[in-house]
């Protein structure tokens, strides 16, 4: 990566700060039930994704980890603060949430100003502000950019700006929604190692999407959602191999699973060195197929 | 149904043109899927066929664009609506914002189509159906999830059984199993001839799977034209700023550690990926 140098903006020291969402349901004033008791524990510094069918309700469970939805019933506790208590700009301190659609996101007239609002919300000096833009827009490659209007940007780099915004914050938790929409592979790429490098750092990170491959490469743990509930919760390698469980919301096991589970092989690996290395395993090394 | 001859489009005060001397014949009743990086002109492809390109994006457009017989640059919107129905990319361009349930929302082309109200009403429950929204058919359009609004956006113009659908990135929020059955059923107005389709997708595997021809744009030029199992097996993708699917780059990996000796096709799909390794 060109920006490989870089270091991310620095989380917020803040101490641990897990997650606990208990018994949530949640339903929107025009009445639909989009969370029905959902319970949840995210350590601090776990990969953690979610899928499953659209409307499943995704996307309503991570509005409340950031306080922009609060619970009809149960309750979210982000560290120590019940989200109830907390206003969302207190809360998005410790939890950056990239939406699903960046133009729901997306207030100010320049990159710049766009990627600098989290921090100058924070009270920030404007030197550190500074400083957390240019990090931050590095890290997602368009620091040509930053005097050029967002609305001048494709959606796949309207997205990273959006991206940068929450990067900016120097959050100890990250949520992204659906990052990699509208990406092409070298956007799949620098968000994979956006990823890593977060992970690497100890931050929490949590994403939703419908991208099965780019799950498998980066998120240890997988939770399944289906009609505001959680269906299943669990290692990346399990929960993926299950695919007669992921087919009832939609979702099919990655394309190496398939593939694995298609030759019968003894293991599904989730890379393609771990599928090869299967394959020797299973064949000893050299051997033809 | 598609006749481009050496089309170059400039968008208003570009420097570059985002198609660069492109032609391209499509038959019709093919299932034509455009694939490329960001910003190599699929969109910019799109908007030229439906015909946004140039009459409501204007800039500088040269060449041949003929579309089911109609001279685009010649001819009005309004002409050129009857033959093609496009999909944006971001399914909040395609909701009107003039009507307040899905149903509604659906029934807006229709109605300018003039088509009688019990095919109507038997059209939209179809098509709510094939979509999943029959349960939320009553819903506002806004109240729905950003997967179910791609949806609608799809519903939308399928509907309206244009003869040259053409769909820009349409299951970038959709879920796995859902984006596959779009595929399987723009495959099936394809063989059937009810319709052409271009479709400009990142889902190399389902690409794969379902098109007839895949086209490989780079910076508005047609870099690669062919069956699927040709263009996405080619080891020239990369350099075009795409990613094989899993099974090639499983394949290639299984060469390179000398699992494979032979030299065989590469595959592309899951099914010629079982052949190949078996
Ligand atoms: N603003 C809203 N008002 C009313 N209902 C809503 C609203 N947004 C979402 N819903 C409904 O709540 C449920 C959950 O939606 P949510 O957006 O959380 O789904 P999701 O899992 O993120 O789906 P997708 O994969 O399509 O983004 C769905 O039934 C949806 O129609
Ligand atoms: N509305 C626009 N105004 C000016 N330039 C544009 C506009 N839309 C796209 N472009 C430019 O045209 C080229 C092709 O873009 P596009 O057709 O959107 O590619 P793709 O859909 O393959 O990502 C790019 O250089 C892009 O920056
Ligand atoms: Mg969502
Ligand atoms: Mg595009």
């Amino acid at each position: 990566m060109k920006n490989a140098q870089r270091p991310t903006p620095n989380a917020t020291p803040a101490g641990p700060m897990p997650i606990t969402v208990e018994d949530v349901s949640f339903t929107y004033p025009s009445g639909t039930h989009a969370l029905r008791g959902v319970s949840l524990r995210i350590a601090p510094g776990e990969a953690m994704a979610i899928v499953g069918e659209n409307g499943a309700g995704k996307t309503t469970l991570v509005k409340h980890l950031n306080g922009l939805l609060k619970p009809s019933q149960g309750r979210v506790l982000v560290g120590d603060w019940d989200t109830r208590e907390h206003s969302v700009a207190k809360t998005a301190a410790r939890v950056g949430y990239v939406f699903q659609n960046p133009d729901d996101q997306i207030v100010e007239r320049t990159v710049g100003d766009e990627v600098g609002f989290g921090p100058k919300q924070l009270g920030r000096t404007e030197a550190e502000r500074a400083a957390d833009v240019a990090a931050a827009l590095a890290l997602v490659e368009l620091s040509d950019y930053a005097k050029t209007h967002p609305y001048d940007l494709t959606t796949a780099q309207r997205k990273l700006v959006t991206l940068a915004s929450v990067l900016a914050m120097r959050t100890p938790i990250l949520i992204f929604d659906e990052p990699t929409m509208g990406q092409d592979a070298r956007g799949l790429a620098l968000i994979g190692g956006i990823v890593e490098r977060l992970k690497g750092e100890g931050r929490t990170v949590l994403t939703i999407t419908h991208d099965i491959d780019f799950c498998a490469a980066h998120f240890g743990r997988v939770v399944v959602m289906a009609d505001g509930q959680v269906l299943a919760d669990g290692a990346a390698a399990d929960v993926l191999a299950r695919a007669e469980l992921l087919a009832t919301t939609n979702v099919e096991p990655p394309q190496l699973v398939r593939l694995a589970q298609a030759l019968r092989l003894p293991r599904a690996a989730l890379t393609v060195d771990g599928f090869v290395e299967t394959l020797q395993g299973s064949r000893g090394a050299g051997g033809q197929g | 149904m598609i006749h481009l001859r050496d089309v170059t489009y400039f968008y208003p005060r570009a420097t570059v043109p985002a198609l660069a001397g492109l032609s391209l014949d499509v038959p019709a009743g093919q299932f034509c899927a455009v694939i490329g990086a960001n910003g190599a002109g699929k969109s910019t492809l799109c908007y030229t066929l439906a015909g946004f390109v140039p009459h409501f994006y204007r800039g500088k457009l040269t060449g041949q664009v003929e579309v089911a017989g109609v001279d685009v640059p010649a001819a009005s919107l309004a002409a050129i609506a009857g033959q093609v129905g496009l999909v944006f990319a971001n399914p909040f361009n395609q909701i009107t914002g003039a009507r307040f349930t899905v149903r509604e929302e659906i029934a807006f082309g229709l109605e300018n189509l003039g088509v009688p109200l019990d095919e109507m009403r038997a059209r939209i429950d179809d098509i709510l159906s094939f979509a999943k929204l029959t349960e939320l058919a009553e819903r506002s359009p806004f109240a729905l999830s950003g997967g179910q609004q791609q949806r609608l956006a799809i519903a939308s113009v399928l509907v309206m059984r244009p003869p040259l659908v053409v769909l820009d990135e349409p299951t970038s929020q959709l879920d796995p199993i859902g984006s596959k059955e779009v595929f399987a059923v723009l495959r099936d107005l394809a063989a059937t001839d009810e319709a052409t389709v271009v479709l400009a997708e990142q889902k190399l595997e389902w690409v794969a799977v379902f098109a007839d021809r895949v086209i490989v744009l780079h910076e508005g030029r047609i870099v690669a034209d062919g069956p699927p199992g040709d263009v996405l097996a080619s080891g020239d993708l990369t350099q075009y700023g795409l990613q094989p699917t899993r099974y090639t780059q499983a394949a290639r990996a299984a060469l390179a550690a000398g699992l494979r000796r032979d030299s065989a096709e590469l595959p592309v799909t899951l099914e010629e990926a079982v052949e190949y390794f078996k």
